[in-house]
């Protein structure tokens, strides 16, 4: 089991490149069952509630097009945020990086006076990692969306956006509340089953005192209508519900893409979002606040908005479009990739497809600066583009993958790759040149190892390095086809290829001087 | 430089690209409704599949059933928020009706309010404790929609808090037929934003166990509507 470890910007710190990672997944059966189970059980709802909808394609059109043009215009609407939230009674403030959101967060509960904080299931608050950087300020943040509690609990890393706990079946989900939950608070009941409903049930125990008492609570949010401040948060069990209404603060963090410009956008995000992620034509609960009422809910609400990198991949004009996101995983689901190695593999807060184009952007790709795990993350799929298919916001994420596989080659992450590409370039160029490499690889065929050394054994890992025949195909063609030549034995002549070979070895003979 | 100039000045040097003039098309071709008859079925169908129970009655049949709902729930306790039909609570004796007092101006009153954001807190106001020591909450509703089977609170005269809907274990709802509508476009149209909303399909679930969906979970365990049929046109 990983421990989990703070992530800095959006990968987990000490986690090996992908392929490492995977290597390990894909070798764990019992990893494999549950991921297949669980892929294929979600990804069979969606297909079936998207086909309750005749006009799916033009929601999806229309989704795509609300979040391009929200981002072509996006410092407007969040002026229009600031302002709506404010005159709601709420505050708003702007973060330009995870260091200052999580210190702004834990300055706003210090100043509550409180030691502990419940948290609504937040994306964003993971890539932040606002739970380490609040307990390194003596305050405890305490996970309440069972996935959430489950992964906590166990000092695991999540393994997929809408259920960070896909990685677990409930025979070890039991043993983990069995062994940790006393530590927390409420401890599981004597006898507890793995029926996931007695599980569920734990968790209700478990949670309810402090779900009565809390008197802070941190969220992100689904979305945020600009022209009226509000904030929409989907979710299934009522932990979400309970940690935005009985709170006395409410701290949401929410990155700057979230942004609808207006109230009838929802239409759009409202129909798409359930069908996609959990395959439901609505989710159980969707909470919608707008600053602070009266009397209802949290009297001191702040907003923080979250840059994070998110304008380096605005100005990116083929990977902005990963900012249209809405956090479904529909795109995990489908990935043959992510069903194989599961979200561990990927080292990251965003794993599967959608993760693979986001966090090597949000980590500054484009500038070089990412380091060998996060540039790792574009050659984690096969380009099979089931992922664009599912995606309600129409995503190319294909398009961007092989886009970031460029950035990734100029950035220097590949020298090796490049001497090797030069190399190649320089024999392939010039026939005469091909011709003496190939009977040189020819006559040392025998002292040739079957594992590559240096850099390159990593390639010969999962493959074998390619027999080298005794003779090239070119030596072949010009003995068995042209009569004498380098070899005596010449053999039957079929007509006309004596031009042929003339011509192989005219073009041979031009290419020897350049 | 204050994080805020920050962050809009990288917005906008990203952005060098987009003319600043430009009107970026949204296409609005998707339905406003995927159904137009059988709206009510449909909408009761719909809270079946995701395990809420339904009754539908007559308008002169409501106060019998919540009653029965009372009874047959066993519920001593039920939390009635203010600006509730007197009619509704008829059959109920006293002592079971734990009244809150908070409420939100009627949507249609926005004659001296445009926001509408006028709560009016009042007396009774119910702690957490005192909602967690009762057995349910008897409310009404704004909106229903039937393709997705939810229901919608708006803090509206019969709807109270939000924690009154979401501490007590059990809900019982009910909704007008003339306030059920077929989709979520056409129940954003009648929502206003700016009061605190909340949409509820079904008990709270969870499906985070091997995918496999538990209903109740945090939230009310159970669900129960009844749905007052339009009455009959004469």
């Amino acid at each position: 089991m990983s421990k989990a470890v703070p992530p800095t910007g959006a990968t987990f710190v000490g986690m090996p490149p992908f392929p490492r990672a995977a290597r390990d997944a894909v070798g764990d059966a019992q990893l494999r069952h549950n991921l297949r189970k669980a892929t294929h059980t979600i990804r069979d709802k969606r297909a079936v509630v998207v086909d309750e909808l005749a006009d799916w394609a033009e929601l999806r059109a229309a989704g795509a097009a609300i979040k391009d043009r929200t981002l072509r215009r996006l410092d407007e609407h969040l002026l229009a945020v600031e302002a709506a939230v404010t005159s709601a009674g709420g505050t708003v403030h702007w973060a330009a990086d995870a260091a200052e959101a999580n210190r702004i967060v834990a300055d706003l509960v210090r100043a509550t006076g409180e030691t502990e904080v419940v948290k609504v299931k937040s994306m964003v608050t993971q890539e932040i990692g606002l739970n380490e950087a609040l307990a390194a300020e003596g305050i405890r943040a305490y996970e309440t969306d069972l996935a959430e509690l489950i992964v906590q609990l166990g000092e695991d890393l999540p393994s997929h956006i809408l259920v960070p706990a896909i990685h677990r079946n409930r025979a070890e989900i039991r043993e983990i509340f069995v062994r940790e939950m006393g530590e927390w608070g409420v401890p599981a009941p004597a006898g507890l089953t793995d029926e996931p409903a007695a599980l569920a049930e734990a968790a209700r125990r478990h949670l309810r005192e402090r779900f009565l008492s809390a008197k802070v609570a941190v969220s992100g949010a689904n979305f945020v209508v600009a022209e009226t401040g509000t904030l929409v948060v989907v979710e299934s069990e009522g932990n979400g519900r309970m940690c935005l209404t009985l709170p006395e603060t409410l701290i949401s963090v929410v990155g700057i893409e979230k942004v609808v410009p207006t109230w009838a956008d929802l239409e759009v995000f409202l129909q798409l979002l359930p069908r996609s992620s959990t395959g439901e034509r609505m989710n159980p609960y969707t909470s919608m606040w707008t600053g602070v009422t009266p009397g209802d809910g949290p009297q001191d609400f702040h907003l923080v908005l979250l840059d994070n990198g998110r304008t380096d991949v605005l100005a990116d004009r083929t990977g902005r479009q990963a900012l249209r996101c809405i956090r479904c995983s529909a795109c995990l689901n489908v990935c043959p990739v992510y069903e194989r190695t599961g979200g561990h593999a990927y080292g990251s807060v965003y794993p599967g497809p959608i993760g693979a184009i986001l966090v090597p952007q949000l980590g500054g790709v484009a500038t070089g600066k990412v380091d060998a795990q996060t540039a790792s993350l574009p050659y984690a799929s096969s380009l099979c583009g089931a992922c664009y298919e599912v995606c309600p916001v129409a995503i190319d994420i294909p398009e961007v993958l092989v886009h970031l596989r460029e950035q990734v080659v100029e950035g220097g992450g590949h020298r090796a790759e490049k001497a090797a590409m030069r190399a190649a370039e320089w024999v392939l160029d010039d026939p005469g040149r091909l011709r003496r490499v190939q009977r040189l690889a020819a006559r040392s065929r025998k002292l040739i190892p079957k594992r590559a050394p240096g850099p390159g054994a990593a390639w010969t890992d999962s493959r074998s390095i390619p027999a080298v025949p005794a003779e090239s195909f070119r030596d072949w063609w010009v003995r068995e086809r042209s009569g004498p030549a380098d070899t005596a034995q010449a053999g039957v002549r079929p007509t006309g290829s004596a031009p042929a070979a003339a011509v192989v070895e005219a073009r041979e003979s031009e290419g020897e001087g350049r | 430089m204050s994080s805020r100039e920050v962050i809009l000045n990288r917005v906008r040097r990203a952005l060098t690209d987009v003319p600043r003039d430009e009107v970026f098309p949204v296409p609005r071709d998707y339905a406003r409704a995927h159904v137009v008859e059988g709206v009510l079925e449909l909408f009761a169908e719909h809270l079946r599949d995701y395990r809420a129970v339904v009754h539908e009655v007559a308008e002169s049949e409501l106060a019998d059933a919540i009653a029965e709902a009372v009874v047959r729930r066993g519920a001593r306790r039920v939390v009635t928020p203010a600006g509730l039909p007197p009619a509704w609570t008829a059959g109920l004796a006293a002592a079971t009706c734990v009244p809150d007092g908070w409420v939100y101006g009627p949507i249609d009153d926005l004659s001296d309010d445009p926001t509408n954001n006028r709560p009016k807190p009042a007396a009774p106001h119910l702690t957490i404790a005192e909602l967690d020591a009762a057995d349910g909450v008897l409310t009404g509703a704004a909106v229903g929609i039937a393709e997705t089977g939810t229901i919608v609170l708006d803090a509206g005269p019969g709807q109270g808090r939000r924690a009154l809907t979401l501490v007590p274990d059990w809900h019982l709802c009910v909704v007008r037929a003339e306030h059920v509508v077929a989709s979520v476009p056409q129940a954003l149209e009648r929502l206003v934003p700016g009061r605190p909303l909340t949409w509820i399909s079904g008990p709270s679930a969870t499906s985070d166990i091997e995918l496999d969906r538990v209903e109740g979970v945090h939230g009310p365990r159970t669900l129960e509507v009844l749905i007052v049929r339009r009455p009959p046109v004469v």
